[in-house]
């Protein structure tokens, strides 16, 4: 028998899985059970008698919850086949959901995770029952000053665009105990930084100023000039920005905001090939918020739960949420002395197993690896944007011949013009060689978008598959363009028909609702 | 000292050096030092960061994770009676099963052919809890019951233009501060009082703050303090009557036995999802979820992904795809979407959609049964201690109740402290938050409370107060 033939490192004959499961409702069978239920005891029955009785006639249900009823073992078996429908990073080579940062989640981590002393614990027990978990998020609040240079950091939020909501609420706090809230309602962002750096504080009511690049791809520091004033609240920036270039003269950008009297937050959602090299604290923030889902290893679990970490400058703490977590020489506690708290963020403290994972990941690393992880972070990306950019059909925008730090945003227009094949069609088709790839946040102000990340994560042979899979693919689009228009063929599912989704008479965002648009007509 | 990497690590294939060399050379340089030559060198780090050594091998890591997570005692290792907005169910092992799925936990934000399993998963959990709250649309899920209420809040202040919420004084103070921080500048809290005998929302109190000002009456069933609000169909009125929206925040698991809102005139439903099949993770077990009628203006002002059920190009194949995606901070309008959206909760989504397939009508309905009957028992028994009030409100309760202490002559601290050497984690201390309350304490007994558990904590308590 022979061996696989591996000269081609492109995945011709991939498959995803497709089992066709019907919607969960379809499998009901009246009768069947999928778990049973602790029942009280014949006691307890015998003293209060059946519990519901004593509820209000117009509080007490009066039909059963119209849930499927299904054995437990199709359940686990409808679960399972839509889990392999599903492209997680322990599938594939996770280079293409760019910006995104979808690295390797330990096991070990997740194992721990499940112990009883992460799992089974409750938030408002006693301090001295959860010694170890507030030593792990103080551990980790350290940590995390180092990384950045600020002087404090909370864990409530559960995600980047709550930790961006966050500092946005840090930001009115500063400027309402300096007695200058009102005057200062204009927020400055970038256009290539995450829509949330404009929409949190949009929430918070500011308005919002963008700069659009130079022709470096740089924040154009004329027009930035121009609209820093005493009105400014705060500048909101990543950087590198999703062009994967980094911003040299960002020292500037925040002493200009300083001197206006305004406050400085970076999204540090870019910061995984920053580790170890450069700091928050240096460039002149006086916030920042790394997200641990992302840079600091944790699962994406489809979307959350996360925690988008906050961090301040010691000028900055008493307005941050509380509780704290401090130490005071014997034990841990709850540091609710905050005195101009902006009050809580997300119930409790955080997720708590995101933080712990988190803290594993640093621990297994330390500074030599979270440096480690910088270099091949940018090592790879650079890698790939030699390789990529060898190719005549692509390009990338800015800085000619710099290097960029952990992704690119390239453009695929000279493809688009010659084949009429478009990034969103090298989209679908990426897929059918068991890829993921990702165009760009909208608007797209680069034409064509193609953003590709690849961490730390993949080998030199997996950046080459990627790269090798993109070739094979732009070879088909001159080739066979007429190929695209009906890809996936090798997905899950084939091509979505869109043309429902924003007209309210046809869209079913339940199953209840498409039965009654559907089927009851 | 220069700044030293860590070579041949498990988690970077590429820290071999012979690797890096061959990439370094394709992209023209001579070491890893000259990455980063855009990084301005007066921002640059001289040296290796100032962090614990990393421990030399996945075990030595294990161990000392494992050694930190013991020194917190579990709720395995003690009785639980705490509550309060995070409450400790049976965790069905189909649950956990699902959610370590490496691809389910590991996956983001592909697209609806790739990540078709997310999609559809997604779809159900949302149509299951539609069932639950007997509304036509639900959201991918959010942070918690608080984002959730504050979303709430904050939709109803745009479909009415005004700018005033009413909430009930009974609100859990945590849930309460996340709700101003995210509502505020622009829109006012008033809160209403409840009836001290029964907890009831005094209707007499919101007729008389309800105004043309207000977007929407907001109260929790069950309540924070855990009696049953019997009276959310004139609420409900009474906020329709002036044009507010009715918001209800709910326990989902209370819902096999409780009537949903949406059956005495909620417009908007919000709560938790953690009851729902989540381990209780020092309260990273939380997601909130929303529900509406299926009208186009309830629609287009969810912040929330909303995945929508599809047709595909191939006939009688389901697809899923988002349902007006520019209302999104995703989608073209950035700023100008509603609220922003970003990563949430959609892990434990998929899990309570899990939870309830499993559950099924009669799971959830025996849910609510052995919850009533079990809480109901714990009351009787409490109040027969001497100074010991089971419980301090004269209404039915769903799962926690106001357990009074104010005749024991000690305070619910003095009294935690004692059950905690006994190993009880007693209720959660409310003479903080709701001094009007006293030395009272907010008790949750759920389905995984055995009798001979609650007659420990009776003997406990009643040795406590009587000693």
């Amino acid at each position: 028998m022979k061996r696989i033939d591996r000269s081609l490192k492109v995945r011709t004959g991939f498959h995803q899985a497709k089992w066709d499961e019907p919607i969960i409702f379809e499998l009901s069978k009246k009768g069947e059970r999928g778990v049973l239920v602790p029942q009280a005891d014949d006691e307890i029955t015998k003293e209060v008698g059946d519990g519901v009785s004593k509820i209000s006639s117009s509080m007490l249900r009066k039909e059963a919850v119209n849930l499927p009823e299904i054995s437990q073992s199709r359940v686990l078996r409808h679960y399972v086949r839509l889990s392999q429908e599903t492209l997680g990073a322990d599938v594939n080579i996770e280079i293409g959901q760019g910006t995104c940062t979808v690295k390797y989640s330990p096991k070990v981590n997740e194992q721990l995770g499940k112990l009883p002393g992460m799992a089974e614990i409750h938030p408002l027990q006693d301090e001295s029952t959860v010694q170890g978990m507030l030593e792990i998020i103080y551990e980790t609040d350290l940590a995390m000053r180092e990384i950045s240079g600020m002087d404090r950091f909370s864990f409530q939020p559960s995600g980047g665009s709550q930790a961006i909501m966050a500092m946005a609420s840090l930001v009115r706090a500063y400027h309402e105990a300096n007695g200058e809230v009102d005057q200062r309602d204009e927020i400055i962002t970038t256009i290539y930084s995450h829509p949330s750096d404009a929409a949190a504080p949009a929430l918070k009511g500011y308005k919002i100023i963008y700069i659009h690049p130079d022709k470096d791809g740089y924040p154009d520091y004329e027009a930035f000039k121009s609209v820093v004033s005493e009105k400014t609240a705060a500048f909101f920036v990543a950087n590198p920005e999703d062009t994967g270039v980094y911003n040299t003269k960002v020292q500037e950008f925040t002493e200009l905001v300083h001197k206006n009297g305004g406050l400085c937050c970076y999204d540090q959602a870019n910061a995984n090939g920053l580790l170890g090299v450069t700091r928050a604290k240096e460039a002149g923030f006086d916030m920042c918020h790394f997200n641990l889902h992302k840079t600091f290893s944790t699962p994406h679990g489809c979307g959350g739960p996360a925690t988008g970490a906050v961090g301040v400058t010691k000028e900055l703490e008493k307005f941050m949420p509380a509780p704290l977590i401090d130490f005071d020489g014997e034990k841990y506690y709850l540091n609710y002395d905050v005195p101009n708290s902006i009050g809580k963020i997300r119930s409790f403290n955080g997720v708590a197993p995101v933080i712990m994972k988190a803290y594993a990941w640093i621990r297994s690393l330390g500074a030599e690896g979270l440096y480690e992880v910088a270099k091949i972070a940018v090592l790879n990306n650079n890698y790939m944007f030699k390789k990529l950019m060898e190719l005549d059909c692509v390009d990338a925008p800015y800085i000619e011949g710099k290097q960029r730090i952990e992704q690119v945003r390239y453009t695929l227009e000279k493809l688009a013009k010659d084949t009429g094949v478009t990034t969103g069609d090298i989209q679908r088709r990426m897929m059918d060689f068991g890829m993921h790839y990702w165009c760009s946040h909208h608007p797209y102000y680069i034409p064509e978008p193609m953003t590709l990340e690849p961490t730390e994560t993949p080998s030199k042979e997996d950046l080459d598959e990627y790269i090798e899979t993109l070739k094979y693919i732009f070879n088909e689009a001159y080739e066979t363009p007429d190929k695209f228009e009906n890809a996936p063929f090798a997905s899950s599912c084939h091509q979505v028909d869109e043309s429902n989704m924003d007209d309210p008479e046809k869209w079913a965002i339940t199953w209840r609702s498409y039965l009654k648009k559907y089927t009851e007509k | 000292m220069a700044i030293q990497g860590f070579k041949n690590h498990p988690y970077i294939p590429n820290s071999v050096v012979e690797v890096q060399e061959e990439m370094l050379k394709e992209i023209g340089l001579n070491n890893l030092e000259e990455l980063h030559a855009e990084i301005p060198e007066e921002i640059k780090l001289k040296e290796n960061m100032n962090l614990p050594k990393a421990f030399k091998s996945e075990y030595e890591l294990r161990r000392y994770m494992e050694g930190l997570l013991s020194k917190n005692k579990s709720c395995k290792d003690y009785l639980n009676f705490l509550g309060a907005g995070c409450w400790q169910h049976y965790v069905p092992a189909v649950c956990d099963e699902i959610n370590s799925r490496g691809e389910f936990l590991t996956a983001y934000g592909g697209e609806p052919y790739n990540d078709f399993g997310r999609f559809q998963t997604l779809f159900e959990y949302q149509s299951l809890v539609a069932e639950l709250v007997d509304m036509d649309v639900v959201n991918v899920p959010t942070m918690d019951w608080a984002q959730a209420a504050a979303t709430a809040v904050r939709m109803a202040a745009r479909m009415t233009g005004r700018k005033e919420a009413l909430v009930p004084k009974s609100i859990d103070t945590e849930r309460y501060l996340v709700m101003k921080n995210y509502c505020s500048p622009d829109i006012k809290f008033i809160e209403v009082n409840y009836d001290e005998k029964t907890g009831q929302l005094n209707l007499n109190d919101l007729k008389e703050k309800i105004s043309d000002k207000t977007a929407c009456v907001y109260i929790e069933n069950p309540s924070f303090l855990g009696f049953i609000e019997d009276h959310g169909r004139e609420i409900a009125h009474i906020a329709h009557a002036v044009d507010a929206l009715s918001v209800v925040g709910v326990d989902p698991s209370s819902l096999g036995v409780l009537t949903p809102p949406s059956q005495y005139g909620a417009d908007i439903i919000c709560g938790d999802l953690q009851p729902l099949g989540m381990h209780m993770n020092y309260g990273g077990g939380q997601a909130g979820f929303m529900a509406t009628r299926d009208e186009e203006k309830f629609v287009m002002e969810f912040p929330s992904r909303l995945f929508g059920i599809a047709k595909t190009s191939v006939e009688g194949e389901y697809g899923f795809s988002d349902v007006a995606y520019d209302r999104t901070s995703f989608g073209h309008l950035r700023e100008g979407g509603k609220e922003y959206v970003g990563t949430q909760s959609a892990l434990w989504g998929i899990t309570a959609g899990v939870y309830l397939s499993l559950m099924g009508p009669t799971g959830m309905w025996e849910l609510g049964q052995t919850i009533m009957q079990n809480s109901q028992y714990a009351i009787k028994r409490l109040d027969q201690i001497k100074g010991v009030k089971g419980s301090k409100f004269d209404t039915v309760n769903f799962k926690e109740f106001a357990v009074d202490f104010n005749e024991t002559g000690k305070t619910v601290e003095e009294i935690n402290k004692k059950l905690l050497d006994k190993g009880i984690f007693g209720g959660k201390d409310l003479s903080k938050d709701f001094p009007q309350l006293g030395e009272s304490a907010l008790y949750c007994v759920t389905e995984i409370h055995t009798k001979d558990d609650i007659d420990r904590l009776v003997s406990a308590i009643a040795e406590v107060v009587e000693s």
